[in-house]
């Protein structure tokens, strides 16, 4: 197994499928090619997540091949505990939004296509990424078939959101890139992240290349209050795009921190972290508050997502064990749960044509299956206990008391507005007398799209209730990264 | 003490979710769905007692299935404490599946499938919190328990049903996301463990008093449905429900879990000696006496019965915290047999109420005058359980009483003996009122109340299907009374 390129495997079989889908004709045809590249590449990562040793920190399954040697660019990959869990809730994502844009996509089905699985094999290269200029190259070009997604197949405000979009994760990138050449010269003129991890910058380089690194990663999260272009983007992006983006770009930010910000800055993060702490309880309360007063179904979910990611970025920058723990299984549910929500706002936009909660009613005596799987996420999303998010809820606030009482006190207070926003979508929702909605006969969940939606409940469970295998995986890892930060920073 | 590992409380939480499934799936056979209900009542009730002899011996029953995070399992274990709410909640299921099953069809209420199968799924979680080991698995079945019970507040699908289960949703998962969480988190933090222990999780763990208490008071506000006020409104609310939810939910299964909840942290998470030294327990019996009085006053207040009835079960479970925060053993005794006695006096009434209810359509105790001629055997019934209630002799509710004034006067703390005994009074003062509008003032003749589809007086009998359930818990008030061993015998065992 060790000397299989199995992460190179998983990086570009989908990049494959996307060259394949070039030569294939007809819509059905181009529809079920993507997806037997999508399932295969999720398939890859299973013996993948089988395979993986949890009693180690040390990067897995690595390969590496000299790039450009004169500057210290290699090929280099490899995954530890907290990649692995993304590349497979990447490649978990990746078919689902070939199977919910099956129907939604009817124009230009081959180049959406393309562009959703370039996209898949780009953001596992993110996740897989050992040396900075590949991480970079991939973080980058990423920008592209997204900008196609929201661009060409949104609603429409597409041109603007996709250009707001693409502005404000440049601007972000541009930062990131200052700071990596920082580290770069600093750190003995490699790209080689775990050889940067190990050197040990002056403070004043820490403070700077830190901030570059704040703004780059803190516009992706999106952390409050570089996080308007999010409401913007997921309104007209189409329902893959959204979730996509919900699921794992979201992720990148948070990925960051934990990779670079985290490790290689320690006495930088620790300086900032009372910033980031009070910037993420306000994520969270500000986030819960604009849901609160949101019509638009799809900007709630877009606005709970800010709200949510606060708890990632405020688990994170606890530096204790439960707290970066909790954060990273929240980045996973997140990814589970947010993803279905936007996957069910695709669904009865699909049928209704309207996203305006007013609009709804009773969906649960239309649509039962609907009515039920939509509160499982509901509550999934208020993190009921049983489900994911509360587990991963219970360990930040948990890490968040040990760093700083006060601190937990308003992210609880917080938390409850998720109870309120969701309680408020679910009711004018799903119960209720059932209301016409345009005169359209609605229908419920068929096959296809239950197959989308069933092992993300199944996560939804699993993880709520049994969480210890997806902790067990991350937990080595955290700790090694808490003694990086540790250590140094101390 | 022995410690017998075994699969039956699993199976007794397990009885009633099968059940519902085979409700769900015989929807349109309503005599199959029902007798569902009820053989899965008595099964359920036989292996709950089936482990009685063993608790009742001072041993436990414990089975774990597996970690949920480090330091915390998803785990059952049955003691005194769970006994005693698993035992009262399962028998009385039974009673109220018939009750449910002659309601029900005499007012041919609509959505039969999803009332039945819910109230066995209410059934489950309230059996699942009686004997989840930890606080994760109790907090777990508290959450479904306000969750399925929602879709019962919410039965009748209309404006008022509407906004009642608003509020009741609004108060229990609003106070379970603030408070609950927040103690859950701080508990965690603190310990690294939620699993309840004889002597107090937080028996030995250095803390400051101050934080200590703020995670008590976050226990206490987050089970919000004890109803200590300020945190009760809801349960008025949830009187939309038809009356058999009321019954047996909201006099006995959902607030009963809230209590349980409380006092599994006053007993095993915060521990009797830590409430001593922080002066906890006298705190919140201040709190709890309040609530006490002022409900009792509101009920005085109310026409109408079941409203009547929801305040002075707000008023009857803060008797029930009282005893336990009182922290003597004679108190805690009281306290915890007032679970029974309150659970079989409070279902009768409402069963009562909603006789009076289905024979006639009347609501409102104005609207009784003679119709204890009309329902002799619910009215009688009443009377019994209204005896219970205000704490008569031989009923269940004196036992109970009778130990919550020992106790508090082995506490040395007089203003509690006064606070039982005023309410005992204002309990007479709401209570009787009714019995004697209905047998001793005279029946008005011609249409009653505002309603168009008032029964005419003549027309009014007893329903058997719904009058006999009501008269065998009647009579297992008075029996509770006569050989209240059983509950005695767990509540010795609660305190170490």
């Amino acid at each position: 197994m060790t000397d299989f390129p199995i992460l190179s495997l998983i990086i570009f079989l989908p990049a494959g499928g996307a060259g394949v889908l070039l030569l294939v004709r007809g819509d059905a045809a181009v529809r079920w090619t993507a997806l037997v590249f999508a399932v295969a590449d999720f398939l890859l990562t299973i013996p993948l997540l089988l395979a993986f040793d949890t009693t180690t920190y040390a990067m897995q399954f690595r390969e590496t091949a000299a790039w450009v040697p004169a500057l210290g660019i290699s090929y280099s990959l490899g995954v530890d505990g907290i990649s692995v869990l993304f590349v497979f809730l990447t490649a978990l994502l990746g078919w689902i939004c070939v199977v919910v844009s099956w129907r939604a996509i009817d124009s230009k089905v081959k180049e959406f296509m393309i562009s959703l699985l370039v996209m898949q094999s780009l953001m596992l290269g993110v996740f897989c990424a050992l040396d900075l200029f590949l991480f970079y190259v991939f973080w980058e070009a990423m920008l592209i078939p997204m900008y196609l997604i929201i661009g060409v197949w949104g609603g429409d405000n597409r041109v603007y959101a996709a250009f707001k979009f693409f502005l404000y994760t440049l601007a972000g990138s541009m930062l990131f890139l200052v700071g990596i050449l920082v580290l770069y010269f600093q750190g003995g003129e490699t790209f080689d992240i775990l050889v940067l991890m190990e050197q040990t910058y002056p403070f004043e380089i820490q403070a700077w290349v830190f901030v570059a690194f704040l703004i780059a990663f803190a516009v992706k999260v999106p952390m409050v209050p570089l996080h308007t272009w999010l409401p913007d983007a997921h309104v007209q992006a189409p329902t893959a795009g959204s979730i996509v983006l919900a699921g794992v770009l979201l992720k990148m930010g948070a990925y960051g921190f934990l990779r670079f910000s985290l490790p290689m800055l320690p006495e930088a993060s620790h300086a900032f972290a009372p910033f980031i702490l009070v910037l993420s309880v306000v994520a969270i309360i500000y986030g819960g508050f604009l849901a609160l007063a949101q019509d638009d179904l799809k900007k709630l979910v877009a606005y709970a997502s800010v709200s949510h990611m606060g708890f990632v970025t405020l688990g994170l920058f606890t530096f204790n064990a439960k707290g970066v723990e909790g954060a990273v299984l929240q980045m996973f549910n997140h990814g589970i749960t947010t993803g279905a929500l936007f996957l069910f706002v695709g669904l009865i936009y699909e049928r209704t044509h309207t996203r305006r909660i007013a609009d709804y009613g009773g969906l649960m005596k239309v649509v039962p299956v609907y009515g039920v799987l939509l509160a499982v996420f509901t509550l999934s999303a208020m993190a009921v206990p049983g489900t994911n998010t509360f587990v991963g809820e219970l360990l930040v606030l948990s890490g968040a008391f040990g760093a700083n009482k006060a601190i937990g006190a308003v992210a609880v207070a917080g938390a409850v507005l998720s109870a309120a926003y969701l309680l408020r979508m679910f009711r004018q929702m799903a119960l209720g007398p059932a209301v016409p909605i345009g005169g359209r006969q609605l229908w419920d969940v068929n096959a296809r799209e239950m197959a989308a939606i069933l092992p993300l409940v199944v996560f939804v469970f699993w993880v709520g209730f049994y969480p210890k295998p997806f902790l067990e995986i991350i937990r080595v890892s955290v700790e090694h990264l808490l003694v990086q930060t540790q250590v140094q920073g101390r | 003490m022995e410690v017998v590992h075994s699969i039956k409380p699993i199976l007794a939480i397990a009885v009633s979710l099968l059940a519902a499934g085979a409700i769900l799936g015989f929807r349109d056979r309503a005599n199959l769905r029902d007798s569902v209900s009820l053989i899965a009542a008595v099964v359920k009730f036989l292996i709950i007692i089936s482990m009685a002899p063993i608790v009742l011996g001072g041993g436990t029953i414990e089975i774990t299935l597996f970690e949920i995070l480090p330091g915390v399992e998803f785990a059952f274990r049955v003691d005194a404490l769970g006994m005693v709410f698993a035992t009262i909640s399962s028998m009385l299921w039974i009673a109220a599946a018939v009750y449910c099953i002659g309601y029900m069809r005499s007012l041919k209420e609509h959505a039969q499938t999803r009332f039945f199968a819910a109230f066995a799924v209410s059934l489950s979680a309230a059996v699942g919190g009686a004997f989840a080991a930890n606080l994760f698995t109790l907090v777990i079945f508290y959450e479904v328990l306000s969750l399925v019970t929602y879709s019962l507040v919410y039965h009748r699908e209309n404006e008022d049903s509407w906004h009642g289960s608003r509020r009741y949703l609004v108060y229990l998962v609003g106070a379970s996301k603030t408070f609950l969480l927040a103690g859950l988190a701080l508990t965690y933090q603190l310990t690294g463990t939620l699993d309840f222990m004889p002597s107090g999780l937080f028996d030995g763990v250095a803390a400051s008093p101050l934080l200590l208490s703020v995670v008590y008071f976050c226990y206490l506000a987050g089970f919000a449905k004890a109803a200590i006020m300020p945190m009760h409104a809801w349960l008025p609310a949830a009187m939309v429900a038809p009356t058999p939810v009321s019954a047996l939910l909201h006099a006995v299964a959902v607030v009963k879990m809230g209590v349980f909840c409380v006092l599994r942290v006053v007993f095993h998470v915060m521990g009797v000696g830590l409430m001593d030294d922080l002066g906890l327990g006298i705190a919140t019996a201040y709190l709890v006496s309040f609530t006490i009085i002022t409900a009792s006053i509101y009920a005085l207040t109310r026409d109408d019965l079941k409203a009547r009835l929801a305040y002075s079960t707000i008023s009857q479970l803060s008797y029930i915290i009282l005893g336990a925060v009182l922290l003597t053993p004679t108190a805690i005794v009281g306290g915890v047999v007032h679970i029974a006695a309150h659970a079989l006096s409070k279902i009768t009434l409402f069963f009562c109420a909603g006789s009076i209810y289905c024979a006639s359509r009347r609501k409102n105790v104005s609207e009784l005058a003679g119709i204890g001629r009309r329902l002799p055997w619910t009215m009688a019934a009443f009377f019994i359980a209204s005896l219970g209630m205000i704490g008569v002799p031989p009923t269940g509710g004196f036992i109970s009483k009778w130990y919550l004034v020992l106790g508090s006067v082995e506490a040395g703390e007089l203003v509690f003996l006064a606070v039982l005994l005023v309410s005992t009074v204002l309990n007479a003062a709401y209570f009787l009122p009714v019995t004697y509008t209905a047998f001793f003032e005279k029946e008005k003749t011609g249409p009653v109340g505002d309603g168009p589809d008032k029964i005419h007086p003549d027309d009014i009998r007893e329903i058997p299907l719904v009058t006999i359930p009501l008269v065998v818990t009647a009579l297992l008030s008075v029996v509770l009374g006569i050989f209240p061993d059983y509950f005695l015998t767990l509540a010795r065992g609660i305190v170490p």
